[in-house]
């Protein structure tokens, strides 16, 4: 067992459009039962790789396999392991839920359990009540879970999974979350395309960042982050009277201060933890009262725009900002 | 308001745990359980969207009437006469006509993900098609029967009987079989399903008019005559009419049926050809 093949495994694939070149050159190399990000801006290719792992398009040359079967001449095989929820909504929407997923698992072999079988799943995913209603009248959030709860009505050993929580609220991205993050754990591969970077931050093992087709950078989100530098102090006065005595102890105990545009707010790129808590102390110390004080690490964003030299928030409506408060 | 707190109710991450983890893989379906599936779609579909079927039958209604009442008289000299010859022409037309939509929905289908998500099943390449094709047919029935109950309301009476129309219905639905894998390529090829429905009709509507669904050729001049009698459709409007009259004309059955066989012979393998590689 201990050869077991990759998930995932993708050699110098490369498809174009015309004379579009939508991916150029993409490896990858997901293990099994983890969860992959694809990172990357609109446009970069995330979508045309999956629907090349998930049998429907050929790549122009490369190769690529799904636990040993190649995409292209075991096409079959591969379909029989995964599951696929596409960036556009891949159930029908002119039938009901239940007749999605009775649909489905009909075609899968279920016969006559594929009832309770979608009977199952909506209650799972907290669309019990919607059962009976066409899914064009499904709220966004409902609909995507549908969507994810179709590729699961045979539970598939690898899952790609497109951009699931794109135009969803906190709320309902979460409940994605914490989907994906059940699947792993019962042992599914997913793979996973975003362009949000705490998304992939979030949920992913390993995360291959591409960009215009190629793969730019790879590693864990921990390993990327550090590519990029030490952790960032934040510190927000109560006082912003107090802000210029602030800087000067800051800067003496931990290194160079940045001034926010908040007139009450400073904030330390490289900190180190043991040196950012005297700081903090020292702060106190200090009769400086705060109002907030955080030590985070650098955002994926600031890995793209120090692998690139551009944000990718210059091409994609960067969500980073909304999804910076964290449910706790 | 209580509509949207009842529906929109959380997922349940235990219960998502647990329904992931029951499910071995079943056996694989065969081929015809597959097709069957997706024939179970298509007549969902019929019952979720019915105005579908207005589309399809409005229209001949339409020249039922028109035709009967305006033209009648002057055609065939009384209109009863007239509906005897028109009636089986119309449900020719009409059958025909609904074949375009096969191609529209293939089309519309294309442009949403759930094609996606069918081409990555493990299941029988046609199997989509052909299932649609079992959904389409209940809609061909329904649109027959909708012009055969017309005529008998307005006073049409088949010499042939009940099994010399429900005859010429099957003849007309055996046919319209073949004929819509033509507009599924257009479904195929083309960008949008307003594409399809336009190309669709733009090439229909001459086979249609040109034939002998509304007159009688023979009243015709020369180079047109010589069209009409060899369009297909003239060919399938008198078989059927001479079904429903009680008097089958065997030839035009079998070169009907013999057509039907050629266009799907063709048009079937270059769909199945263009829908596995989109
Ligand atoms: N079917 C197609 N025909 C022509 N060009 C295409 C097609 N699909 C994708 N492209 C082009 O290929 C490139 C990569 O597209 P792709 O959809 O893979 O990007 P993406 O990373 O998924 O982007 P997004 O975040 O917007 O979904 C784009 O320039 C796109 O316009
Ligand atoms: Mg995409």
């Amino acid at each position: 067992m201990t050869d077991r093949p990759l998930a995932i495994e993708a050699t110098a694939l490369a498809k174009s459009f015309g004379s579009t070149p939508a991916v150029q050159h993409v490896d990858l190399a997901v293990p099994p039962g983890t969860i992959y990000g694809v990172l990357g801006p609109n446009g970069a290719g995330k979508t045309t790789t999956i629907r090349v792992l998930a049998t429907l398009l050929r790549p122009d040359s490369g190769s690529a396999r799904v636990l040993g079967h190649d995409v292209v001449a075991e096409a079959d095989q591969v379909r029989s392991l995964i599951s696929l929820t596409g960036q556009l909504a891949s159930v029908d929407e002119e039938l009901t839920g239940h007749e999605n997923l009775t649909l489905l698992g009909r075609l899968l072999g279920l016969r006559r359990s594929s009832g309770a079988r979608a009977d199952e799943l909506l209650d799972a995913f907290g669309i019990a009540d919607a059962a009976g209603k066409l899914v064009k009248h499904y709220s966004g959030g409902m609909r995507r879970r549908l969507d994810v709860a179709a590729s699961l009505v045979v539970t598939p050993q690898v899952m790609f999974l497109d951009e699931p929580t794109t135009g969803l609220d906190p709320r309902s991205r979460n409940q994605v979350w914490d989907i994906v993050r059940a699947l792993a754990a019962e042992g599914t591969t997913v793979l996973l395309c975003t362009q949000y970077l705490e998304e992939a931050d979030q949920l992913a093992r390993g995360i291959a960042v591409i960009d215009r087709g190629r793969v730019i950078a790879e590693g864990t989100p921990a390993q990327l982050k550090s590519s990029v530098g030490r952790s960032v102090l934040h510190v927000r006065l109560l006082d912003a009277g107090q802000r210029p005595a602030a800087a000067e102890l800051l800067e003496r105990a931990v290194g160079q201060v940045v001034l926010e545009a908040d007139p009450a707010g400073l904030l330390v790129h490289g900190s180190e933890a043991d040196r950012a808590a005297v700081a903090v102390a020292e702060l106190a110390a200090a009769g400086i009262g705060l109002a907030h004080f955080s030590l985070d690490q650098p955002s994926l964003d600031e890995v793209f725009l120090t692998i690139t030299g551009r944000s990718a928030g210059d091409e994609a409506d960067d969500p980073s900002r909304a999804l910076q408060e964290q449910p706790s | 308001m209580t509509a949207a707190t009842t529906t929109n109710r959380d997922a349940d991450t235990a219960a998502v745990r647990r329904a992931i983890s029951s499910t071995p893989r079943p056996p694989r379906p065969g081929r015809l359980s597959n097709a069957v599936a997706f024939g179970w779609r298509g007549m969902l579909k019929v019952k979720h969207v019915p105005e579908q079927l207005l589309d399809v039958t409005v229209t001949p209604v339409m020249f039922v009437l028109m035709f009967t009442y305006l033209f009648g008289g002057a055609i065939a000299g009384s209109t009863s006469a007239y509906l005897d010859y028109i009636l089986p022409g119309i449900l020719v037309m009409s059958v025909l006509f609904t074949t375009v939509y096969s191609g529209v929905a293939l089309n519309t289908d294309l442009t949403k993900g759930v094609v996606d998500r069918f081409r990555s099943l493990p299941v029988w390449r046609p199997a989509p098609l052909l299932g649609a094709l079992l959904g389409d047919s209940v809609r061909y029935v329904i649109g027959g029967t909708v012009i055969i109950v017309l005529g008998l309301v307005l006073g049409y009476r088949p010499d042939g009987g009940a099994a010399g129309t429900v005859g010429a219905l099957a003849l007309v639905v055996v046919f319209s079989f073949g004929l819509s894998w033509v507009f599924s390529v257009l479904g195929l090829l083309l960008r949008s399903p307003n594409a399809v429905m336009n190309a669709g009709f733009m090439g229909i509507f001459p086979f249609t008019f040109l034939s002998n669904v509304f007159v009688d050729p023979t009243t015709l001049p020369g180079p047109l005559e010589e069209f009409v009698d060899v369009n297909p459709v003239s060919t399938l409007a008198t078989a059927s009419r001479s079904l429903m009259g009680g008097d089958p004309d065997v030839s035009a059955i079998v070169v009907s049926l013999v057509t039907a066989a050629v266009l799907a012979a063709v048009f079937l393998p270059l769909t199945t050809h263009l829908y596995r590689n989109r």
